[in-house]
C-alpha cells in the first residue's frame, strides 16, 4: 500500500475549499441579469382548482411573469415521469401512472402542490406577489394513512382506482404456505416503517439560463445525477433538446436520495428562463423543503416467520402497504418492489419466501429512494421478526441468527427472491461485532443498570444489501427504464497531470480523493497530480450518477476498465521508445519497464510523447486519453452486524444509546477514513429514523412536522461515539473487490436500535420513531 | 434604504439595503462572501452561524442594521493566507465534514466555543454543539475535530 | 419578511416615542423569537424599534440580596455572569441553557419576558423566584406579569427595563426538553425562599404557572418524595404531537422531583 493508494486513508481533498468557505453550491452562483423564482404552492391536501386570478400579482412590484400549467401544456412541456414499470399480479402488464404535471391543471393533490410559477426581480418581490395570486380552490377530502388509502371513499387518481398504483408479488407463495403447514412455531408481527424526510442540509436549488444566440440552455441544479436530469428533461419532459441543454451539478450539500429525482421546479424553470428571456433562480426554504422534496419509507406491513423446533427458518410471509404519496416520484415504483422485497432473504437460508406489496396513492408528498431506499424497510421487517422470534423460543437472539446464516462455502448463493449472492461471512462479523460489543459483558452491565433504577437493552441487526445498481440488463428485465452502467474518462495531459471524468456525483462521499487514490495507484501518479471532475455534462462522459452506494462500484470499476486502456496504450509507445517487444514491457508504480532490465519510462514521459510524438510507433494514435464504459455483472453484496445497547430511564423514557458497534464487510477499502464516516453518517440517520424523526400528516392533510421546531433531527447529544470494524470478503465480481458504503449505516441501525429498546422494555412492540413517550408508556406496561 | 456599513473579515464594507434584509444575505448578496450558507427558515440549523463582535450568531437570525458599526467574522475570515485556522485544520485532519454545506457554521461555532470554555470534553461538545445540524457525519467526526482543534488553539 | 421602518432609539423615552409613532410598531430585543416569526410572515409589524442601542438597557447588578438584570442582558450574559452564579447558580444555569449557544449570545431576558411563550424559561424562573419586573411606567410583580400564552401585563408601548430577583436560599430548574425545538416540553422551577417555598411550570400548559400543591407539599416535606404524593391534574395539559397530557403530568412530576433533589 503507497500512502496515497488504496487503502490509505488520504485526507481529502475538496475539503480546502469547504473549510475555506469556498465551496460552489447552487444558490452561490448569480448571473448578469437573474430573476428570482417563487412557487405559488397548494394549501390543501386535496382540491378542486377552479380558477387561478394572477392580476393582482402580476400587477406588484418587481414582476416579470406569472405563468401557470395551462401555458406550461400549450408550449408543449410534458409531465413528469416516472422511470420504472412495475408489472403486477396476475398478468397485469403495468402499474397505474396518473398524470403528475409540473403546475397543476385543475387540481392539486397534497399540501405543497406546485400550482403557478411566479418570476420577480428581487425574492422577496416574487415571494410577495406568490402570496397574491389567487387560487379558487374546492376542497376535497383527503386520503391519509397508508393502511386506509386501498378502496378509500375518495379516489385521488381517476387512472388509479381505488387507489392503487399496482398490487406486486415476488417469490413462491404455495411453497411457503407449505413451509408454514410443517412449521413448529410461528413468528407474527405487524410493523410501520415510519415515514422520514430527507433533510440534507443544502435545499434544493437550480439556476436556469437560455442563450439566444446559441439556443442553449444552462441548467445549475442540486443533482446526484446530472445526466439524468438532461435526459429526462430533454426525452419527457422536451424542455430543450439533449445536445442543447447543459446541466452541472456543482457542489451539493447532501442528497440521500432526495437530489435523484426530475422535480417540477427545475422543469418549470428551465422552460421559463426562454420565455421570460432572463436568467431564473430558485432555492428552496427549508418549509419547501419539507413539504417537496420526495420523502422516504412509509410501509405498513405484516410479517410472518415459520421455523422449525430447532429454530430453523422455513419460510417468510410479507405483505406490505407502501404509500407512494400523491403522485410516482422519478424512481417511486422501484423502491417497495424490487429494492425492497428482494433483500428479504436477509443473510439467511430461508427457502421459501412470499411477498405481495399494495403501492398505494396518498395526499402526502410523492414517496421515492431515500438512503437504503427498500433495503432498510427489508432489514427492519426481517430483523425485528426474527428477534421477536428468538424471544419467543427462548434463543439467544445472536444465536439464532446463526444457526440460520448461508455459510461461506455456499457462495453463489441463489436466494428465493431474484438476487445472487456473490460472496460473504456473516458468521465472521457476528463474531467480530459481538467481541467489539462485549456482549459477553451485557449481563453484568444490564445488573449494574437495574441497581441504578434503569433499564438496558442489547439489540443485533444482521443485514445484507444490494449495491452497486446495476447490470443494464437485469435492470430492463425487472421494468426499469435506464441502464445503469456507468463510464470514466482518464485525460493524461501532455506535462503528466490527468483529468479523470466520470458520471458519478461527489456529494459528501469523497469521490475527488477516493477516485484519485485509485488512479494513483494504478497509474503510479502522484495524487497532487489528478484532477477528478464530475457533475457537468458538458464536460464527462454520459454516466448515470451517484446514488444505491454504487459510484466506487460501477464508477470505480469504469475508472479501473479505463486505467487499463491507458497502459495498455502506454506500453506500445514505451516499447518503442526503449526498443523492445511490446511483451517485455511491465508496468508497475507508474513506470514502463524493460522486464529484466533497468530500462524504464515513466508514466509523465509516455504522455508527454503520446501529445509531441515525433519519435512514435506506427499505427499507434496520438494523445493518451482512453474511454471506459462498465456494466456489472451484478449487485455487490455489503453486508454486517450492528449491535445497539440502550440505557433507558423508566420514570421519563429518556433512551441512552451506550454503545453502538458496527462490523460491515464492504469488500476492499479505497480509502478507510470515509468509508467510516460514511458508516458514522448511515448509523446517525438510522438512529433518527428509528428514535427521533418521523413525517407526521394530520387528517387533513396538513404536514404537522413542516420544520426543525417540530421535526426531530438528531443533535450531536443525540448520537454516541460509534464503534467501528470492519471483515473483508472482495467481491470476486468487479476489479476492485469493492462493495459499496454509503447506506450500510442507514439499512443497519433501526433494528439494532429498536430491538434493544424492545430488549429493555421486556419485548413489547415499539414502532419507530421510538419517542421518550412511546418508551415510557413501554416502561410503564413492563412495570 | 439605509447605508448598512460594518466590518467584515478585517474590511470596512457598506451595503444600501432593505431594513428587513437579513444579516446573511448582506454577507452573501452584497458583499459576496457566499460560504455562509442559509440551511433553514426557524433558526436551528446553524448554517449561517458567523461571529459578530467576537461573539456567535446566527446571522438567520439577524437584520443587517442591528449590525450596524459591528465587526463581523466570516469563514472566509479565519484562515491566514493559505494557511488554514487550527479548527479548520482539525476538520480536515478528522474528516469532520462531508457535503460541507453544514461546515462554515460548525467551524465558526466550533471555534466560538473553544474560545469560550477550557478543556471541552466530548460530552460537552455534544452539547454545547445543539445549535448545528449536520446530516452527513453522524457528528462523530465533528466531535473528534472540535476536540482536536481546541487543543490545537491552546485550550 | 415583509417591509418595515426600523429604528434606533438611543434612551427609553426616545423608544417609547418611536412605537407611539408608529402605526403598528413592535420593540424589537435579540430578536430570536420576532425575526423568525417575521421571517415566516407571521408578523408584519410597520415599524421595528430596536432596544439593542440603548446603554441603561443592559448589564447585571446585585445588592440587598438581589440580583437585578437590564432588560436587553443576553441569556449568555447572565450563564456568564459571576454575580448570577453566585447569588442563583440556578438562575445562571438555566440562561446557559435556553435555545443554543447563537441563541443565547442574541436572545435577551427581557425580549423572553416580552413574549412570554408557554414554553420559554425565564417566565418559570420570575415566578418561582419571586421576580419584579420594572418597566418605564412602574414595577410589576412576576405573578401579576404573566397573565396567559404569550400574553404579559404589559401595556402596548411598555418597555422592561429591568428584572430583579430575591436570591433564594437555594433552587433549581430542570427542564425536559421537546427534541425538535428544544424548548421546554416540560421545565420545573423550585425555589426555596424566606417566604417558603415556591414552584413553578412551564411548557405543560398554555402558560407558565405557579404549582400551589407542589408548593404545599414541599413546604410540609422539603423532600423529592413529597412529590410523589401530590396528583398533578391531566385536564389542562397540552397535548400534541410530542407528548400527551399524561405524559406531560408524569414529567411534571419527575422535573420537580429532581428539582428538590437539586436543590439539596
Amino acid at each position: 500500500m503507497t500512502e496515497t493508494g488504496i487503502g490509505a486513508a488520504v485526507r481529502r481533498t475538496e475539503d480546502q475549499r469547504f473549510l475555506t468557505g469556498n465551496g460552489n453550491y447552487t444558490d452561490d452562483i448569480n448571473v448578469f441579469g437573474q430573476t428570482y423564482a417563487a412557487f405559488v404552492r397548494s394549501p390543501h391536501a386535496h382540491a378542486k382548482i377552479n380558477g387561478i386570478n394572477s392580476t393582482a400579482a402580476a400587477a406588484a412590484d418587481g414582476v416579470v411573469a406569472i405563468l401557470t400549467g395551462e401555458e406550461l401544456a400549450a408550449d408543449g412541456v410534458g409531465p413528469l415521469i416516472c422511470g420504472w414499470n412495475i408489472a403486477g399480479k396476475n398478468g397485469v402488464e403495468a402499474h397505474n401512472s396518473p398524470v403528475h404535471h409540473a403546475l397543476a391543471m385543475g387540481k392539486v393533490n397534497y399540501v405543497g402542490d406546485h400550482v403557478a410559477l411566479v418570476v420577480a426581480e428581487t425574492q422577496a418581490q416574487a415571494d410577495s406577489a406568490a402570496e397574491m395570486v389567487e387560487v379558487d380552490y374546492e376542497e376535497l377530502p383527503a386520503v391519509i394513512g397508508t393502511g386506509k388509502a386501498l378502496n378509500h371513499a375518495t379516489t385521488i387518481h381517476e387512472e388509479a382506482p381505488g387507489n392503487m398504483c399496482y398490487d406486486w408479488e415476488i417469490g413462491d407463495a404455495s411453497a411457503t404456505d407449505a413451509a408454514f403447514a410443517n412449521a413448529a412455531h410461528t413468528t407474527t408481527i405487524e410493523i410501520v416503517n415510519n415515514r422520514v424526510i430527507p433533510n440534507a442540509m443544502e435545499p434544493r436549488a437550480c439556476l436556469a439560463q437560455f442563450n439566444k444566440g446559441t439556443g442553449d440552455w444552462t441548467l445549475h441544479v442540486t443533482s446526484q445525477n446530472p445526466h439524468v436530469h438532461r435526459l429526462v428533461m430533454s426525452a419527457f419532459n422536451g424542455v430543450a433538446p439533449e445536445h442543447k441543454l447543459r446541466v452541472i451539478a456543482p457542489d451539493v450539500g447532501g442528497g440521500f436520495g432526495s437530489k435523484i429525482f426530475i422535480y417540477a421546479e427545475e422543469v418549470v424553470c428551465t422552460w421559463a428562463t426562454r420565455k421570460v428571456g432572463r436568467p431564473i433562480k430558485w432555492t428552496a426554504k427549508r418549509s419547501e423543503s419539507f413539504l417537496c422534496d420526495a420523502h422516504g419509507r412509509d410501509h405498513v406491513s405484516k410479517a410472518e416467520l415459520a421455523l422449525d423446533a430447532d429454530g430453523k427458518f422455513l419460510g417468510l410471509r410479507v405483505n406490505t402497504k407502501a404509500n407512494l404519496g400523491s403522485y410516482l416520484s422519478t424512481f417511486a415504483s422501484a423502491v417497495p418492489t424490487y429494492m425492497y422485497a428482494t433483500l428479504l432473504a436477509g443473510t439467511y437460508t430461508t427457502p421459501a419466501i412470499y411477498c405481495d406489496v399494495q403501492g398505494v396513492f396518498t395526499n402526502t408528498a410523492p414517496v421515492d429512494a431515500y438512503r437504503g431506499a427498500g433495503r432498510p424497510e427489508a432489514t427492519y421487517l426481517l430483523e425485528r421478526v426474527v428477534e421477536t422470534a428468538a424471544r419467543e423460543m427462548n434463543i439467544d437472539p445472536a444465536d439464532l441468527r446463526r444457526r440460520n446464516y448461508i455459510q461461506p462455502d455456499a457462495f453463489p448463493y441463489q436466494t428465493p427472491v431474484v438476487h445472487q449472492y456473490d460472496i460473504g461471512d456473516y458468521g465472521a462479523s457476528l463474531d467480530k461485532a459481538c467481541d467489539m460489543a462485549d456482549v459477553g459483558g451485557f449481563a453484568a452491565r444490564r445488573a449494574d443498570s437495574e441497581s441504578r433504577g434503569k433499564r438496558r437493552g442489547l439489540g443485533y441487526s444482521s443485514y445484507i444489501e444490494a449495491c452497486g445498481i446495476a447490470p443494464s440488463a437485469a435492470v430492463g428485465a425487472l421494468g426499469g427504464g435506464v441502464g445503469l452502467w456507468e463510464s470514466a474518462d482518464i485525460r493524461f495531459n501532455a506535462t503528466g497531470s490527468v483529468t479523470v471524468m466520470t458520471g458519478t456525483h461527489n456529494h459528501g462521499q469523497g469521490h475527488e480523493t477516493a477516485f484519485a487514490q485509485v488512479i494513483s495507484e494504478k497509474l503510479g501518479v502522484p495524487i497532487e497530480n489528478i484532477e477528478i471532475v464530475e457533475g457537468d455534462t458538458d464536460k464527462g462522459p454520459f454516466g448515470m450518477g451517484t446514488y444505491g452506494s454504487r459510484s466506487i462500484a460501477v464508477g470505480g470499476s469504469a475508472i479501473v476498465k479505463a486505467a487499463d486502456k491507458i497502459v495498455e496504450k502506454g506500453k506500445k509507445i514505451a516499447a518503442h521508445c526503449l526498443e523492445a517487444a511490446e511483451d517485455d514491457i511491465e508496468f508497475a508504480g507508474g513506470n514502463f519497464t524493460v522486464a529484466g532490465t533497468d530500462k524504464v519510462m515513466n508514466i509523465a514521459e509516455v504522455a508527454f510523447t503520446a501529445y509531441v510524438p515525433h519519435n512514435y510507433p506506427e499505427g499507434v494514435e496520438p494523445g493518451l486519453h482512453e474511454q471506459a464504459f462498465y456494466d456489472p455483472l451484478n449487485f455487490s453484496f455489503p453486508a454486517g452486524v450492528h449491535i445497539c445497547e440502550v440505557e433507558i430511564d423508566p420514570t421519563t423514557g429518556e433512551t441512552e444509546i451506550v454503545n453502538y458497534t458496527a462490523v460491515d464487510d464492504f469488500g476492499t477499502i479505497i480509502n478507510p477514513m470515509i468509508v467510516e464516516g460514511q458508516v458514522h453518517g448511515g448509523i446517525g440517520q438510522g438512529v433518527g429514523q428509528a428514535m427521533l424523526e418521523g413525517a407526521n400528516y394530520d387528517e387533513n392533510g396538513q404536514l404537522v412536522t413542516g420544520s426543525y421546531m417540530d421535526y426531530t433531527m438528531p443533535r450531536a447529544d443525540n448520537l454516541p461515539n460509534f464503534n467501528v470494524g470492519t471483515t473483508s470478503t472482495p467481491s470476486p465480481l468487479n476489479p476492485l473487490g469493492v462493495k459499496g458504503a454509503g447506506e450500510a449505516g442507514a439499512i443497519a441501525s433501526p433494528p439494532a436500535v429498536i430491538n434493544a429498546i424492545t430488549d429493555a422494555c421486556g419485548g413489547a412492540m415499539i414502532d419507530m420513531p421510538a419517542t421518550q413517550e412511546k418508551v415510557w408508556q413501554a416502561c410503564q406496561a413492563a412495570e | 434604504m439605509p447605508t448598512v456599513s460594518m466590518t467584515v473579515n478585517g474590511k470596512a464594507v457598506s451595503a444600501d439595503v432593505e431594513s428587513r434584509t437579513l444579516l446573511v444575505h448582506y454577507i452573501r448578496d452584497h458583499i459576496g462572501l457566499t460560504g455562509t450558507h442559509v440551511g433553514c427558515d426557524t433558526s436551528q440549523c446553524g448554517a449561517c452561524v458567523v461571529h459578530v463582535n467576537g461573539k456567535s450568531v446566527k446571522s438567520c437570525s439577524t437584520l443587517a442594521v442591528q449590525a450596524e458599526g459591528a465587526d463581523v467574522t466570516t469563514i472566509e475570515g479565519l484562515a491566514s493566507g493559505e494557511e488554514l485556522h487550527p479548527m479548520q485544520a482539525a476538520f480536515k485532519e478528522n474528516h469532520g465534514l462531508q457535503c460541507g454545506f453544514c461546515t462554515p457554521g460548525m467551524v465558526m461555532s466550533a471555534v466560538d466555543l473553544a474560545n469560550n470554555m477550557k478543556n471541552l470534553d466530548e460530552a460537552t461538545i455534544r452539547e454545547q454543539l445543539d445549535g448545528n445540524i449536520c446530516r452527513c457525519t453522524g457528528y462523530h467526526n465533528i466531535v473528534k475535530s472540535i476536540k482536536d482543534g481546541a487543543e490545537r488553539m491552546g485550550g | 419578511m415583509y417591509g418595515f421602518d426600523y429604528h434606533r432609539p438611543g434612551s427609553v423615552a426616545d423608544a417609547a416615542s418611536a412605537l407611539g409613532g408608529a402605526d403598528d410598531g413592535k420593540y424589537l430585543a435579540g430578536g430570536q423569537t420576532l425575526l423568525a416569526t417575521m421571517k415566516q410572515r407571521l408578523a408584519s409589524p410597520s415599524d421595528l424599534v430596536d432596544l439593542g442601542g440603548i446603554a441603561d438597557l443592559k448589564g447585571i447588578t446585585v445588592s440587598g440580596g438581589s440580583v437585578s438584570i437590564g432588560a436587553t442582558t443576553t441569556h449568555a450574559e447572565v450563564a456568564a455572569s459571576a454575580d448570577v452564579q453566585g447569588a442563583i447558580p440556578a438562575l445562571a444555569a438555566m440562561a446557559g441553557d435556553i435555545g443554543d449557544r447563537q441563541v443565547r449570545n442574541a436572545g435577551t431576558i427581557g425580549g423572553s419576558l416580552a413574549n412570554n411563550d408557554p414554553a420559554a424559561d425565564y417566565p418559570a424562573a420570575i415566578l418561582a423566584l419571586g421576580a419584579t419586573i420594572t418597566t418605564n411606567k412602574r414595577q410589576i410583580a412576576a405573578d401579576d406579569f404573566i397573565v396567559g400564552m404569550f400574553e404579559t401585563a404589559l401595556e402596548e408601548d411598555e418597555i422592561i427595563t429591568s428584572v430583579s430577583f430575591p436570591a433564594p436560599t437555594s433552587a433549581a430548574y430542570m427542564k425536559f426538553k421537546q427534541p425538535a425545538s428544544r424548548f421546554a416540553l416540560v421545565g420545573v422551577f423550585v425555589a426555596k425562599t424566606a417566604g417558603g417555598v415556591r414552584v413553578a411550570v412551564t411548557g405543560a400548559t398554555s402558560v407558565a404557572h405557579r404549582g400551589p400543591k407542589l408548593e404545599a407539599a414541599l413546604n410540609e416535606n422539603f423532600s423529592a418524595s413529597a412529590v410523589d404524593g401530590v396528583q398533578i391534574p391531566v385536564d389542562h395539559m397540552n397535548v400534541d404531537i410530542h407528548a400527551g397530557a399524561e405524559y406531560r403530568a408524569n414529567l411534571v412530576k419527575v422535573m420537580a422531583k429532581r428539582a428538590v433533589e437539586a436543590c439539596g
